[in-house]
């Protein structure tokens, strides 16, 4: 229990973004549904269309409508130019917010539709004007059913936004990921009994202004809304009272190796007098972009990633040449900073159980081409869509019974479990050793160079002092240490924290 | 139709249709200032769709309705609503509003704010505790609702009061009781009021000039002592025999 509450301490800065983009959302929730159900009451085919169109957005997955809007924004830079963000905040903000729209829009032209005919009556016999009509009569009989929708919007909201850590946006998701990732329920729980606290905190307050609004008691309504407002400015004061304008991001993809590794960034950071903040939990395409355009300040990414998944290269150069043409694309394309390589290699590769592969006498690759076709091969989400698997799949020619996708974590679970035969595994994993595991050899060179470097966003590579502050890092994590760092916070018993998994890693590495 | 200097209402060939049915089919009247009129007739006879052409909670398919001599379509909807009382059936007072807030609704429309004394005198008018003006609608009695609501009618010294089934809803003690109490308004404020009612015999005993609808035409148009001497006709006199036939039969009881 006491490591709930440690984990709950910490989570103070989620929550405060978690506060701001949920309120933001149902903010601009509101600010289109109630205009819409005016324009709805007075027609009925608008009412059919809007109401229609919030139905159809509710039944899109909250996942999906969030990544969704990368694209989306993405295309819209072509109007509103490249500084528009594709990631964080802005695509969160507009999910949301059509989340939201339902609940709010279909309570408020029922409330329209449900308001006593006579009264209408009266209001337009004693010679009201359209407005009049709206703000003296339909608004304050109307707000008590707007305001139930609005408190179900926030309920919902609340929940859907943990979901917005996967495009790049703080919020109480971070800890649900990275737990999840890493078996870490600890993690997973705290994350889940805030955002579920928040949600009862936030129902319970709007319910009083709803019951303020219903039976005419000022006090009850302002009470409710002081809090509510109060709520607001505190996660505001939170959010912003830092210097946010020095504040350095690092981001991690949605992997272990990248949450310490960004830890460890930013314990150098730190000492070097740098406010550091996480973006943890990024998709691979996800992470390159964010960093290109400054969406965050620091990432490791990996070669062969760029190489194949962003360079679009199919050829299958030594390392060196490798990395002098990212450094060259880089620096061309974006302008990004290439710092240089941390000294290990996190390749893609197929890994048996060495039980399995000795009993089939799997040695390479090709083995698994000729033998495997029972096989079953499992691989992370992303696995199977990367050029680098299908260029391996078709150099041996590659043909499995079934393919699987499991999170990273549970994949060295499906082997132990014989749910997969094989998978794609990551040569820095310390589960390699722990689950003697063992990698088959590829003989044609079809998987590419994966050595770990860090990259610095545009602007950011401009700082000297924290390019200096880096430095030391190169060159300095063998793929032992990683290995052992990686094991320390994905085994069962004893985990490690990031943070401290990150400050072991230090120890042993540069200093 | 010449119009007589005195008319307040004038009515020019006013027809009405609802997609198929037509409900008003060519009125053309003339109300002159301080006449009680009651319009009576069967339901769907037409008699309310007229009224409302007044105050334009109907707008005729054609036709023009004046109002002290202005063509109500050229004047501004809410002033036009502001000069006419309204009271009917439902009575509409808004529940979120007290008392009070109900019968100054009209003049606060206008950046107007009416006194206190002016409310107390308003519900004097109606035969109201003054001590309801803070209570809110639900708290009071069906009789003592439609009293707010004429009252709300007068707030705005109205020298027209229109009236759809105003007292349909009320226990017939409180009916009678309302229906004098208008009926002195009436004289004692110099009103012209026109009342729609389906009920011959409120209509016999509060106005000086009855009209009789049917099919949208008015058929009848008698003053209540020549009904009830056997004026105005088939229709009129069949709606005139059943007040009479209830006397008549009370009388009988009585004997």
């Amino acid at each position: 229990m006491s490591g709930i509450w440690g984990a709950l301490l910490e989570l103070g800065d989620k929550l405060a973004a978690h506060i701001l983009l949920s309120a933001a959302a149902i903010a601009l929730g509101i600010a289109v549904a109630l205009p819409l159900a005016i324009w709805a009451s007075r027609s009925p085919p608008v009412a059919r269309a809007t109401l229609g169109f919030a139905s159809l957005v509710q039944t899109i997955p909250a996942l999906a409508l969030l990544a969704l809007f990368f694209p989306i924004l993405l295309s819209l830079r072509a109007v509103f130019g490249e500084g528009l963000p594709t990631l964080g905040f802005l695509p969160a903000l507009l999910a949301l917010s059509l989340y939201a729209l339902l609940p709010i829009l279909r309570n408020a032209v029922t409330a329209q539709a449900n308001l006593d005919p006579g009264v209408i009556e009266a209001a337009d016999g004693v010679g009201m004007t359209f407005w009049q009509r709206l703000r003296l009569v339909e608004a304050p009989l109307s707000a008590p059913y707007i305001m139930a929708g609005i408190r179900t919007a926030a309920v919902w909201t609340i929940g859907a936004a943990t979901l917005s850590t996967t495009i790049g946006q703080p919020s109480l998701g971070d800890p649900i990921f990275a737990g999840l990732q890493t078996q870490n329920w600890v993690l997973v729980l705290a994350g889940c009994i805030a955002s579920a606290g928040l949600a009862l905190i936030a129902d319970a307050l709007l319910g009083t202004i709803e019951r303020g609004l219903a039976k005419r008691q000022r006090a009850l309504t302002f009470g409710g809304l002081g809090a509510v407002a109060l709520g607001i400015l505190a996660a505001l004061i939170f959010h912003f009272g830092g210097n946010d304008d020095d504040r350095i991001v690092i981001g991690a993809k949605g992997f272990s190796e990248q949450y310490i590794l960004a830890r460890l960034i930013g314990q150098r950071l730190e000492a070097a007098g740098y406010t550091v903040d996480y973006r943890d939990g990024l998709g691979s395409a996800v992470a390159h972009r964010a960093v290109s355009s400054g969406a965050i300040d620091v990432l490791v990414d990996y070669t062969g990633t760029i190489w194949t998944n962003q360079m679009k290269r199919a050829d299958n150069p030594d390392r060196d040449t490798m990395l002098a043409e990212i450094v060259e694309w880089e620096t061309r394309t974006s302008g990004t900073h290439v710092l240089g390589r941390l000294g290990f290699e996190n390749a893609y590769g197929i890994a048996m159980t060495r039980a399995k592969a000795a009993a089939g006498r799997f040695e390479t690759i090709a083995d698994l081409a000729a033998r495997g076709q029972n096989m079953t091969i499992g691989g992370d989400p992303e696995f199977f869509e990367r050029p680098e698997w299908i260029a391996v799949r078709d150099t041996y020619g590659l043909r499995f019974a079934a393919r699987r996708n499991f999170s990273p974590t549970f994949m060295y679970n499906a082997l132990q479990s014989g749910e997969a035969d094989a998978i794609g595994a990551y040569t820095s994993d310390g589960r390699i050793e722990a689950d003697d595991l063992v990698f088959l050899k590829d003989p044609q060179g079809a998987f590419p160079n994966y050595d770990a470097i860090v990259l610095i966003a545009p602007e950011t590579g401009k700082d000297e002092g924290l390019v200096e502050a880096l430095k030391p890092l190169i060159g300095s994590i063998g793929v032992e240490a990683m290995r052992a760092a990686n094991l320390s916070v994905d085994r069962e018993e004893n985990k490690l924290s990031f943070d401290e998994a990150a400050r072991r890693l230090a120890e042993g590495a540069g200093k | 139709m010449t119009t007589t200097p005195q008319a307040l209402l004038e009515f020019r060939d006013i027809r009405k249709s609802f997609d198929a049915t037509q409900a008003v089919a060519g009125v053309s009247l003339e109300i002159a200032r301080g006449q009680f009129v009651a319009l009576v007739g069967a339901s769907g006879s037409g008699k309310s769709t007229l009224l409302k052409t007044v105050n334009r909670l109907v707008e005729p398919t054609s036709g023009t309705v004046r109002f002290d001599r202005e063509d109500v379509e050229s004047l501004p909807l809410a002033a036009l609503r502001r000069r006419i009382g309204y009271v009917f059936q439902s009575v509409g007072l808004f529940p979120h509003m007290t008392v009070a807030e109900n019968i100054a609704i009209g003049p606060r429309l206008t950046g107007e704010k009416l006194a206190g004394s002016r409310i107390a005198e308003l519900l004097d008018l109606v035969d109201l505790d003054r001590a309801l003006a803070e209570r809110m609608p639900d708290e009071l009695s069906g009789g003592q609702r439609q009293r707010v609501g004429v009252a709300r009618a007068l707030a705005s010294e109205p020298r027209l009061l229109l009236m759809d089934e105003p007292f349909g809803a009320l226990d017939p003690v409180t009916r009678d009781a309302l229906g004098e109490r208008v009926h002195t308004l009436h004289a004692d404020l110099a009103l012209t009021t026109v009342m729609v009612t389906h009920d011959m015999a409120e209509a016999l005993l509060l106005a000086d000039r009855v009209l009789v609808m049917d099919g949208g035409e008015i058929v009848a148009d008698e003053t209540p002592h020549s009904l009830l001497e056997g004026a105005g006709g088939e229709i009129a006199q069949g709606l005139v025999a059943v007040p009479r036939a209830q006397a008549d039969r009370l009388a009988e009881l009585a004997r």
